[in-house]
């Protein structure tokens, strides 16, 4: 059977095998390394594509359908023209601090990498402290943003990195609460071990009614910290223009744009682990003739499609709702998150204590 | 001209108190043109809007003045471009009533059909537009769809699909296209069986109501010392349908409600304007099966002279009342010609509401006030 464990298995012992081990080390990096900034770019071209695509379905038309089959290459010729496009920098802009923010920005999403199971054994570094890793550097994109908004001096992107700076802080909470009612439920902050509890069914299923809060929670949090519709207040054109990156063009524009939908990408593949077993297949109690079958589908092909899933969620949101103000996302988070969150992590450790769970 | 240091102080002081001076438009998404909005912030918190009017004006009034009474009528239609029949309309009406000529009662009920389903497609845009302003892209396609069957219409009709002229002194240009009926009846079927997809995505749309519930709020009192007219004076409760105060044409034979809200905030306005969408609709089916045969323009001299005088008529806009004044010294052009236009009214009342709230109620606000901008500045 197809699976990419085979894959890397024979790779390490034929480095290994040929080079000693710190070349091969060394040599296991810069693959990895290489793998990592290629999945970015055919993310970023896949995603934007599937928003458009999506879009288009709810907006009752066709969407891009004119470059490649379908509209498959429209992507790659944007990115063409956003590679070739000369990058302005303002002439009042802080020069470094302007050019170093979208590479702040692409860099977190890039170690936010690191820890996500693909697949079965495929994963770049699992860290026995997981969860804990991707809470405190998904943070750091805010300071991304802020720098974006305070070097371009414009008044426009600095009202959207204000903006952006509440929203991520606040609602960093929620969905830090959300992910450890999953600690909670498995006792380890490991990625891996989270995934290996979920082997005789999700979390979302057999969470009871905190799992399922806790999903929802988390759903609504991470929408916010990515800066999604219906709280892309950062970047509201109708108020902001373009928000936080007014003064961006060209590639540094495109590096924004890419964050944008890595990040997506990344909390989708958190949820997906967290609540959907990652990589594991759907199995159902002792039901092993369906388990058998369900085991066939290669464990990658799960994972994508509940992280795809989750993406195709809150692009879905985006294309229905309207834009909330920027007081009542702050009230939304601080009256009524937050204190829901605190209440169902308290349930989820009763829930855990009295062994309820199944 | 200026040194460095000099724009530096400079800014400092527009910035004393906290305040930050940010200049909307004139290209800007939100402003739907070129208007220019000079706002003043405290944080996020509005403190003063000052409009800044004058991009787009072309001395429509003037050029009027040298063009015959045939001939200027186009113009109008350039002016509120979302309701050009219903501007053409009105300087149709005050030519009639000076030269006292008798228009066709086919003409009246064309007439008011097309005007009805213009305010429907000016509607339509705005709704579209005000929820783009609110971040909600999707209704602007459901919305268009059915605008875009009106454009049809307007396009076999009249051969244009945005500014358009079919109506002329005496009653209109052309006889109606036969497939006219047809094609109405057709829109009114669709935009009943979808005018509930609005409800679902828009009005029953809770963020959508926080939105705009208790936001940018209009006394009635404002309203008619503003001068507010069409639906942002009736979203306050003020009865102001020229249609049912002056009716003019056929519009004192047909039922209808003038609609009126007495909440006047934003969502108000959002609801003055859907369900006006509705009553257009029950005129039109009213009036579309009982179009008279007949003459579809009255016979008038080739070169229309108004008498010595002054005149004014009025209609509805989809905005409100659109005012036509004109001083005739007897010739073949106007002397003096004066529009009133409802948008430059209802834009005059936007620091007033709009001041004292944050800047995402400045969309909601001035995406309910329904601004056309080449009808503020003419």
């Amino acid at each position: 059977m197809f699976s990419l464990e085979g894959i890397t298995t024979s790779v390490q012992d034929w480095l290994f095998m040929k080079f000693n081990p710190t070349m091969a080390l060394a040599m296991e990096c810069v693959i990895v390394i290489l793998l990592s900034i290629s999945l970015f770019a055919l993310l970023g071209l896949v995603l934007v594509l599937m928003e458009r695509k999506v879009a288009a379905q709810i907006q009752i038309r066709l969407g891009p359908n004119r470059v490649g089959p379908g509209g498959m290459f429209q992507t790659v010729a944007d990115t063409l023209k956003l590679i070739m496009k000369e990058g302005l920098v303002p002439d009042k802009a802080d020069k470094l601090l302007f050019n170093l923010a979208p590479f702040v920005v692409m860099m977190v999403g890039m170690l936010l990498l690191a820890p996500i199971a693909f697949a079965k054994n495929f994963q770049i570094w699992d860290i026995n402290i997981g969860v804990l890793y991707i809470s405190a550097v998904s943070s750091l994109s805010v300071i991304g943003i802020l720098m974006a908004g305070w070097a371009s001096n414009n008044k426009y992107s600095l009202l959207g990195a204000m903006r952006s700076g509440a929203q991520i802080v606040s609602y960093e909470l929620s969905a830090g609460f959300a992910v450890l009612t999953i600690v909670v439920l498995t006792g380890s902050l490991q990625l891996s071990e989270i995934v290996k509890a979920q082997e005789n069914g999700w979390w979302i299923f057999k969470g009871h009614i905190p799992a399922l809060i806790a999903f929802v929670l988390y759903i609504i949090a991470v929408t916010a910290e990515t800066n999604r519709a219906p709280f892309d207040l950062a970047e509201a054109e109708s108020e902001l223009t373009a928000g936080f990156h007014t003064e961006y063009s060209g590639m540094r524009f495109a590096l924004f744009f890419l964050a944008e939908y890595i990040n997506i990408f990344i909390v989708c593949a958190i949820g997906a682990t967290l609540f959907f077993g990652g990589w594991m297949p759907l199995h159902i109690g002792n039901w092993e003739a369906f388990n058998h079958i369900m085991d066939y589908i290669p464990s990658s092909v799960w994972f994508m499609g509940k992280t795809f899933f989750l993406i195709f969620l809150i692009m879905w949101f985006r294309w229905t709702f309207p834009r909330l103000r920027v007081d009542q996302l702050l009230n939304l988070e601080w009256k009524y998150l937050l204190p829901i969150s605190l209440f169902n992590l308290l349930l989820v450790a009763v829930i855990a204590i009295l062994g309820w769970h199944f | 001209m200026y040194n460095q240091t000099e724009i530096i102080k400079d800014t400092s002081e527009l910035g004393a108190d906290g305040e930050l001076v940010i200049n909307m438009g004139p290209q800007h998404p939100a402003t739907h043109g070129v208007l220019h909005l000079v706002v003043t912030l405290n944080g996020e918190t509005i403190k003063k809007i000052e409009p800044h009017l004058g991009f787009i004006h072309r001395s429509i009034e003037k050029m009027c003045e040298s063009l015959t009474y045939r001939q200027f009528i186009y113009v109008t239609s350039r002016m509120d471009y979302l309701s050009s029949h219903i501007n053409n309309l009105g300087c149709a009406l005050l030519i009639e009533k000076g030269m006292q000529i008798e228009v066709p009662d086919r003409a009246k009920y064309i007439r008011v059909i097309l005007s009805e389903l213009t305010r429907i497609a000016s509607h339509e845009l705005w709704l579209g537009a005000m929820a783009m302003d609110l971040g909600a892209f999707t209704p602007f396609f459901y919305a268009f769809r059915e605008r875009e069957m009106i454009t049809d219409i307007m396009e076999d009709t009249c051969g244009a699909r945005l500014t358009m002229n079919y109506i002329v002194p005496g009653g209109l240009m052309y006889d109606l296209h036969p497939d006219f009926q047809k094609k109405v009846k057709a829109f009114i079927t669709q935009f009943k069986s979808k005018v509930t997809e609005y409800e679902d995505l828009v009005t029953n749309n809770i963020i959508f109501q926080s939105r705009t519930k208790g936001v940018g709020i209009l006394s009635a009192e404002d309203a008619i010392s503003y001068g507010c007219t069409g639906p942002v004076a009736r979203a306050s409760g003020v009865s102001c349908d020229i249609r049912k105060i002056y009716p003019y044409e056929v519009y004192d034979k047909v039922e209808f409600d003038e609609v009126i809200e007495t909440a006047g905030d934003s969502f108000a306005r959002y609801i003055v304007r859907v369900k006006e969408m509705n009553q257009s609709i029950r005129i039109i089916e009213q009036l579309i099966d009982n179009i008279p045969e007949g003459d579809f323009v009255a016979k008038t001299k080739n070169v229309l002279k108004l008498p010595k005088g002054e005149f004014y008529s009025r209609v509805e806009t989809a905005r409100g009342e659109f005012g036509v004044y004109i001083v005739s010294e007897g010739g073949t052009t106007p002397h003096r010609i004066k529009f009133r236009s409802p948008g430059f009214s209802n834009l005059s009342v936007l620091n007033h509401i709009a001041a004292g709230g944050m800047i995402g109620d400045l969309m909601a606000s001035m995406g309910t006030l329904d601004l056309v901008i080449p009808d503020i500045d003419r």
